[in-house]
């Protein structure tokens, strides 16, 4: 059915770079520190994604690369991330110098040698200055649409801490995405910390929900009306509950964050946008009622979330999606998410089979 | 109509609120300087008495961390659940802005740049006659 | 618009039962008389000792008269102190047959010192018998319980369990560690012992923790949102870490933590049990299961959507038979019985939800 629309994959993970293979990208000061303090053996791993954990690894990807995996999908445009491990760092430079290391070797050894992929300018959310010198330094290079942080970070994302980011983001084009896991400073929820990984897992959806609540509350698109923002493996079916309930509080609270000049969720319509997988909904009557729940089907992207274990069977798709929003879901809301995808080669050649941005 | 004389000027004190009872209704009655306000004692929205709010005004703002306090006691603030309403119309105030895109109309200028909520308080006629607030109420409501 | 479908001139009153009253203490000393004399003294000279900077306040001040009614003040004491403002306001006009008590301040839950915490849990238990259940016998009282001394919190269960007048244990949402954790087991085993459920209400400060899992929020927009997540976390934690295992009589009753985000818990913890279910061999069934079962809610604050019927698809997944009427009382986003169901309701459901869902699981006939 839709096998023949041009698929935008908004959420695709490459697998993770070793220590050792960044140090072609480090200047001397750091490749010696690397070096001799054996920090190139440490493996880096983030505690959200343990390498063999049957979340890590869907086996509908059983051998295939990742070229192989958007071949399977018939996928135009993957958007491509890292999750590493070096964004946990405290050391202010090291971690800086890292992260630098690890988007030049995504553009070097990933986007330009596969040309359906599109990257992320990974930044911590620690150091703001920084992190906006690592989006000046890499904004030229178009193949990069997005600026990726992870969800569970010590400052709330709503807070004017990382203003000078969204600041940057808005200011070329970079969609804002920020993606399932964290840092581990906080526990997941104020409930403190889960015995088991499923825990910490299903709370992931609990993040983005006060996540959302938390750029709203703060201005944040009263401040930078044109950014644009994506949450990635944050699940969707919580979203009525986060709409309903923020529009209700603001009538109530208005005064307290008078720069809501509307309603929570007219604000936040065509601004913050969400990947399909994983989706939680267990079969197409749920999935119906949550998207009549949310009001249509504007935010959703396609997301395949290739290498982690969202779906079962050959496509990430899943059932109970209308026609007519398939056309917006496979790719049309993606080119209102990601404004640089406009001019992007490979889309300008799909062409008509797209929806034109809103 | 049917004219009810419902307090005495001189001792209904400025910003003062009281709840009335005239011909079985109940009304929030308001003075705000030398004009009076009635309005149907039930918020719209659940069923609270408005006459135990607070008169209050409401807040403009150009962005994040701007506060311009505006219409500094035009507003009751429902006493449960905090919703604004305009004293002169009974109108639930709440989306700034959204007016100026839907109508840039006199309205909005007259109301100091605010856009109606979803929910409308009963508003009831009243005038001062001489030294007596009095409030008109259909001869319907007067049950 | 969104006008209520009960009218409050209804010829035949239905019965109401509220899940949700605060009775609040009238001064800092109004405990003293149910403390032993040493600890009216730490408190006059230490105060309490919690996790959180500020002290005898919350740190997102509310927005309107400090998160209450503003119509709820008596003469003398805060919103909630006066048992006849009590019966004037909210008993007699909604006519409320059965109340639940939710003692909230100074409960010991949030207490670091072990031994202060148990002593202020019994001196709000003893308070409430004192001037609550003993002149009104429309109210219930719930066993207010310092989590985080166990040891003290399941010897209150068991000397107040015999004494009818208390139908549930109140513990906090945001224990020092989760709610599944081990550590408050003695607690469950004592409450599926005596037969009552544990109520599950939220608080207003963090134990040390951010009321996020991204940090603190600056607004209390943002804070009062954190109740949703915070009772989704617990009702996860509660089901994952095996607690209805171990309790198969275990009953659960999430006051004030909304509604309307079960059926997406539900579906989010059953998806991903397929992927981790071998990481938690101790859960035998989906966790979808667990929840129905053990689980019931309130309404309070009852959702709005745009579509008021939208609640009903929520409803009908959660089952007409869990949801259970609270009021909120004295608080400012307080919930009039006669004013939650702006969608239309069968006859037998909204009894269901005003008083025969609390009677079901508190055993009022
Ligand atoms: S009852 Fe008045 S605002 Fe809700």
């Amino acid at each position: 059915m839709s096998g023949h629309l041009f698929r935008i994959d908004a959420d695709f993970h490459l697998p993770q770079v070793a220590i050792s293979d960044l140090l072609p990208y480090l200047n001397e000061h750091w490749r010696q520190q690397l070096i001799e303090r054996e920090i190139t053996s440490s493996p880096f791993r983030l505690t959200s994604y343990p390498p063999n954990s049957p979340l890590t690894l869907n086996p509908a990807y059983e051998g295939l690369d990742v070229s192989g995996a958007l071949d399977r999908f018939g996928t135009g445009i993957a958007i491509a991330s890292m999750l590493h491990g070096v964004v946990a760092l405290h050391n202010p430079d090291m971690r800086a110098a890292l992260m630098s290391a690890v988007n030049d070797h995504v553009a070097k050894a990933w986007l330009d040698n596969e040309p359906r992929l599109r990257g992320s300018i990974y930044v911590s959310g620690d150091d703001p200055a920084a992190s906006v010198a690592e989006i000046e330094r890499l904004a030229g290079d178009k193949r990069f649409v997005q600026v990726l942080m992870l969800a569970m970070q010590e400052i709330h994302h709503g807070n004017r801490h990382y203003w000078p980011i969204y600041e940057a983001c808005q200011k070329h084009g970079l969609a804002l995405a920020i993606h399932a896991g964290g840092l581990y400073r906080v526990p997941p929820s104020v409930s403190g910390w889960p015995s088991y990984q499923f825990e910490d897992y299903v709370m992931q959806s609990m993040v983005f929900e006060n996540i959302l609540t938390g750029l709203a509350g703060e201005g944040v698109f009263q401040k930078f009306p044109d950014l644009k923002v994506v949450f990635l493996e944050s699940g969707f079916a919580w979203l009525p509950t986060t709409i309903w309930r923020n529009d209700k509080t603001w009538r109530g609270v208005r005064q307290e964050v008078p720069w809501l000049d509307r309603k929570p969720s007219e604000i936040l319509a065509g601004r913050v946008f969400v990947t399909l997988q994983p989706c939680d909904p267990p079969g197409p009557d749920e999935l119906r009622q949550t998207i009549k729940h949310i009001g249509g089907t504007d935010m959703l992207l396609y997301s395949s979330d290739y290498p982690h274990r969202q779906f079962t069977g050959d496509d990430p798709l899943p059932e109970g999606l209308s026609e007519d929003a398939l056309v917006g879901i496979l790719a049309g809301n993606a080119l209102r998410a990601y404004p640089r995808l406009a001019d992007d080669p490979v889309v300008r050649r799909a062409g008509e089979t797209l929806e034109a941005p809103a | 109509m049917t004219r009810y004389v419902v307090a005495e000027v001189a001792e209904f004190p400025d910003k003062g609120i009281r709840r009335i009872e005239v011909a079985g209704r109940e009304l929030c009655l308001i003075r705000l300087g030398d004009e009076f306000f009635a309005l149907m004692d039930v918020c719209p929205h659940g069923g609270a008495k408005l006459s135990a709010g607070r008169l209050s005004g409401t807040v403009e703002s150009e962005g994040p961390g701007d506060y311009r306090p505006c219409r500094t006691s035009e507003m009751l603030k429902c006493p449960w659940h905090g919703w604004e309403y305009d004293v002169r119309t009974g109108q639930s105030w709440s989306d700034p802005k959204s007016t100026r895109t839907r109508a840039y109309s006199a309205e909005a200028i007259a109301g100091g740049e605010l856009a109606k909520g979803p929910y409308v308080a009963d508003t009831v006629p009243v005038e001062v006659d001489g030294n007596y607030v009095v409030v008109n109420l259909p001869v319907s409501a007067a049950r | 618009m969104n006008q209520p479908f009960i009218e409050t001139n209804a010829t035949t009153r239905p019965r109401i039962f509220d899940c949700d009253i605060h009775p609040a203490h009238k001064s800092a000393s109004t405990l003293f008389p149910y403390m032993e004399q040493r600890w009216v003294e730490h408190m006059q000279t230490f105060g309490t000792h919690i996790r959180q900077a500020l002290v005898g306040q919350l740190a997102y001040p509310r927005m309107t008269a400090n998160g209450m009614r503003m119509d709820a003040k008596p003469e003398v004491g805060p919103p909630g102190s006066d048992l006849q403002m009590l019966r004037d306001q909210h008993l007699d006009p909604l006519g409320i047959e059965i109340g639940n008590l939710i003692a909230l301040s100074r409960g010991g839950m949030e207490e670091r010192n072990p031994d202060l915490a148990a002593a202020m849990s019994y001196a709000s238990n003893e308070w409430q018998i004192a001037e609550w259940l003993e002149p009104e016998p429309r109210l219930r009282g719930g066993i207010v319980v310092a989590q985080d001394n166990p040891e003290a919190a399941v010897a209150e269960i068991e000397r107040l369990a015999g004494d009818k007048r208390f139908v549930q244990v109140i513990m906090s949402t945001r224990p020092y560690e989760t709610p599944g954790s081990r550590k408050y087991w003695p607690i469950y085993r004592a409450a599926a012992e005596a037969g009552l459920p544990i109520g599950l209400h939220p608080v207003g400060f963090s134990n040390g923790k951010p009321s996020t899992g991204t940090g603190w929020p600056s607004f209390y927009f943002q804070e009062h949102y954190t109740f949703v997540p915070s009772a989704e976390a617990l009702v996860t934690s509660l089901v994952i870490d095996g607690v209805f295992e171990a309790f198969p009589k275990l009953k659960v009753a999430i006051i004030e933590g909304g509604f309307s985000w079960i059926p997406a818990l539900g579906w989010r913890m059953d998806k991903h049990f397929d992927t981790f279910h071998k990481e938690v061999p101790h859960l035998k069934r989906k966790p979808s299961e667990y929840m129905k079962e053990h689980f019931w809610w309130s309404t309070q604050p009852m959702e709005e959507p745009k579509k008021p019927r939208d609640i009903v698809d929520v409803i009908d997944w959660i089952g007409w038979d869990r949801l259970m009427y609270s009021s909120d009382y004295p608080h400012w986003d307080y919930d009039d019985a006669y004013r939650i169901f702006r969608f239309p309701v069968e006859p037998h459901q909204r009894e269901a939800v005003l008083s025969g869902n609390a009677s079901k699981l508190y055993g009022y006939a």
